[in-house]
C-alpha cells in the first residue's frame, strides 16, 4: 500500500487524518431471531461511531496523555494505532515499531512455564529471536518471579500472571509506546518499578500515547493532551488545561485520591482503565 | 517489522529510520512468513499445550487414524470382503488416510484458528493469516511420523524407491498443503462471522473421507462411471491420495506394473498438477476472502 506521506516531516511519528471508526451492534444473529425482529418491525442492528473525524499528528518523543470519558472512543482509537483495528474513513499512519502496555495478558499460554512465556510473548511482541536472548535478563529481573518462572503460568496469580505481560511489554524497543491497561493487581513495588521504566522510556525519546483517567499522573507523564467526546477530538493541547477541560482538575482529583487509597501520584498513572 | 536502534538518546533527538504507513499488517501471507520466528513459537506453543496433561502425550495423534484403519479394515475388507481383488489393501488405505487426515485436521483446527486465538486477534496486530498457517503445521507436523510408519510398514512388503514416486509423493502433499491452508484461510475468517461455518466444516469432512480412494480402490470408480470417472479426479484431494498410493502403494504389490495398469489412472501427474491449479486458486481466494474481512473480524470476535 503505498501512501503518499511527503507533507509529513521526517520528525512525525503518528499521524491520525479524519478517521472514523463505525460499529454495528446486532441484536439479532439466528435466522429466527432476525426473521422474528423483523415481522414485529423492531431493529435488528445498529450502527454508532466510536471514532468521528478525529485528526491530529504527533511528533517522535512527545508524550500525549489520551483522556475522555468512559466510551468516548479512547480504546478504539488506541487499537487503530496499535495497528489492531483500521479505520473506515480516513487514515493512521505511523512511523517505526509501535509497541507497548496494551493487553499484556494477551497470548500468554496458561499450561506453558513463565519462561516460554516469555520467549512467546516477545514474540508476539515482534521481538527477533536475537533481541529476546539479549533482553531476557532484564526481563526476567524485572519479572522478579523467582523460581516461579520454571511453573506453568496457570498457577500464577493474577498480580504475578500481570507482571510477566508488564515485564516483557516494558522492554520491547519500541519508536511509539503505547499505554492502555489496569494494573490494579500489582502491588506497590511493582507499580513503581513500572512507573520509573515508563518515565524511562519518555526520556530515551520514544512517542509515548497514553490512555488514563487519572489527572495527576498524565501531569506527571505527558507534554500534551487529547481529551475525546462522544468520539470527536475536543481539546487538543496543554496538559493543564486540557484537564481543566475535562473538568477533572477541582473535585475530582478528590475521589481519584479516595479510590487510590494512600497511594502517592505515581501509582495512579498505570491505573488507567477503559 | 522496521528494525530500530536501542541505543537511548536525549528527548526530541531520537531519529527513527521508518516510513509513515498504516500500522496494521496489509501483506497477508507474505507476512505470516516474514515473521517465520514467531510463527515457529506459535506452532509449538500449539503441540506442547495440546498433549499437556495428557499421559498418552504425541501417541493420541496416532491413536486417530490407526483406530479407523482398523475399523475399516475390518469392516470393509473382513464384513465386505471389498479387497479380495486389491493386493496389500491395508497400504492402500493407510496412505489415504494420511492424506485425509492431515486434511481434516488442517481444515477443522484452521478454521476454529481465529475464534480459538480470540484475544490475540483482537489485541494484538498480528497478521492474522498466521494462526490457520500454525494449524496446518500442526497438523502437518503429525504427517511426518504417520508417513515414517508408512514407510516402515512398506519395506516389509519389499518397497524400493522410485524417482517418479517421490515426485508423486512431494505433489500429492503440496496439494493437500495449498489447499488445506487456502480452506481454513477462506473458513477461519467466514467462521468469525457466523459460528456455523464450523459446523460446515465437519460435513465437508465427513464427504472427503468417501470421496478418495481410501476405503475402495480408483479401479470400482473407474468400473462403474466409466469416462465420467474423470469427474472424480477433478478432487484435488483424490489426486493427492493416488499420488501418495503410487509413492508407496504401488512398488510394495507383488507386480507395480500390473498395479498401475489396475488401479492408478494413466492421466494422475496431469491430474494432479491440475489439482496442484485447482489448490492455489483456492488459495487465492482464501487469502482474498481473509483480506476482505479481515478489517471487521476484531469487533465481530467480541461481538
Amino acid at each position: 500500500m503505498s501512501v503518499a506521506v511527503s507533507s509529513y516531516p521526517a520528525s512525525t511519528s503518528i499521524v491520525v487524518e479524519n478517521a472514523v471508526k463505525d460499529f454495528t451492534i446486532r441484536y439479532h444473529r439466528t435466522f429466527k431471531q432476525v426473521t422474528v425482529a423483523k415481522v414485529k418491525g423492531h431493529e435488528i442492528s445498529r450502527t454508532f461511531r466510536a471514532v468521528d473525524d478525529v485528526s491530529f499528528t504527533v511528533e517522535q518523543g512527545e508524550s500525549i496523555g489520551l483522556m475522555g470519558l468512559n466510551g468516548s472512543g479512547k480504546s478504539t482509537l488506541l487499537r487503530m494505532i496499535s495497528g489492531v483495528m483500521q479505520p473506515d474513513g480516513g487514515r493512521i499512519l505511523t512511523r517505526g515499531r509501535v509497541a507497548g502496555l496494551i493487553a499484556t495478558g494477551a497470548g500468554l499460554h496458561p499450561q506453558l512455564t513463565g519462561m516460554e512465556n516469555i520467549w512467546l510473548k516477545a514474540a508476539i511482541l515482534g521481538m527477533s529471536e536475537a533481541e529476546t536472548a539479549r533482553k531476557l535478563d532484564e526481563i526476567v529481573e524485572f519479572a522478579d518471579l523467582g523460581r516461579h518462572l520454571e511453573a506453568p503460568v496457570g498457577n500464577y496469580s493474577s498480580g504475578q500472571f500481570a507482571r510477566l505481560g508488564f515485564a516483557v511489554a516494558v522492554h520491547v524497543d519500541a519508536d511509539v509506546f503505547l499505554a492502555d491497561e489496569v494494573l490494579a493487581v500489582g502491588d506497590k513495588p511493582f507499580k513503581r518499578k513500572c512507573m520509573a521504566k515508563m518515565m524511562e522510556i519518555r526520556d530515551s525519546g520514544v512517542t509515548l500515547f497514553y490512555v488514563s483517567h487519572a489527572a495527576a499522573s498524565v501531569r506527571k507523564m505527558c507534554n500534551r493532551v487529547l481529551v475525546l467526546e462522544e468520539g470527536k477530538l475536543g481539546f487538543d493541547g496543554g496538559v493543564d488545561e486540557g484537564i481543566h477541560y475535562l473538568q477533572y482538575d477541582s473535585d475530582d482529583e478528590e475521589i481519584e485520591g479516595e479510590e487510590m487509597d494512600e497511594m502517592d501520584d505515581d501509582d495512579g498513572m498505570l491505573g488507567a482503565d477503559i | 517489522m522496521s528494525e530500530t536502534t536501542s541505543t537511548p538518546r536525549p528527548a526530541g533527538t531520537r531519529i527513527v529510520d521508518g516510513p509513515l504507513e498504516p500500522p496494521s499488517s496489509h501483506g497477508g501471507l507474505v507476512d505470516v512468513f516474514r515473521r517465520h520466528y514467531l510463527l515457529r513459537l506459535l506452532v509449538r506453543r500449539e503441540l506442547s499445550a495440546r498433549y499437556q496433561g495428557s499421559a498418552l502425550g504425541l501417541l493420541w495423534s496416532y491413536v486417530n487414524p490407526l483406530t479407523q484403519f482398523l475399523i475399516y479394515y475390518v469392516v470393509m475388507g473382513v464384513l465386505f470382503r471389498l479387497h479380495k481383488d486389491v493386493p496389500n489393501f491395508a497400504i492402500h488405505m493407510f496412505c489415504g488416510i494420511i492424506i485425509v487426515h492431515f486434511f481434516s485436521e488442517t481444515f477443522n483446527a484452521g478454521t476454529r484458528s481465529i475464534v480459538r486465538n480470540k484475544s490475540l486477534v483482537s489485541k494484538m496486530a498480528l497478521p492474522r493469516e498466521m494462526f490457520p498457517v500454525a494449524s496446518m503445521l500442526v497438523s502437518g507436523y503429525h504427517v511426518a511420523p504417520q508417513l515414517v510408519i508408512l514407510l516402515i510398514a512398506c519395506l516389509g512388503f519389499g518397497w524400493t524407491p522410485d524417482p517418479v514416486g517421490i515426485m508423486a509423493l512431494l505433489l500429492g502433499l503440496a496439494i493437500i498443503t495449498v489447499l488445506g491452508t487456502g480452506l481454513a484461510l477462506l473458513f477461519a475468517a467466514a467462521n468469525v462471522f457466523f459460528r456455523d461455518f464450523s459446523n460446515v466444516v465437519n460435513i465437508l469432512t465427513n464427504f472427503v473421507r468417501f470421496g478418495v480412494p481410501m476405503i475402495y480402490p480408483y479401479s470400482i470408480v473407474h468400473e462403474r462411471f466409466g469416462p465420467a470417472a474423470q469427474f472424480y479426479l477433478f478432487n484435488p484431494i483424490a489426486d493427492a491420495v493416488l499420488l501418495v498410493q503410487r509413492a508407496f502403494w504401488v512398488y510394495s504389490t507383488p507386480d507395480p506394473a500390473q498395479t498401475i495398469r489396475d488401479h492408478i489412472p494413466d492421466n494422475l501427474f496431469p491430474m494432479g498438477l491440475l489439482g496442484l491449479g485447482t489448490s492455489l486458486a483456492i488459495l487465492g481466494i482464501g487469502q482474498w476472502v481473509f483480506s476482505s474481512l479481515n478489517r471487521k473480524i476484531p469487533e465481530r470476535l467480541n461481538s
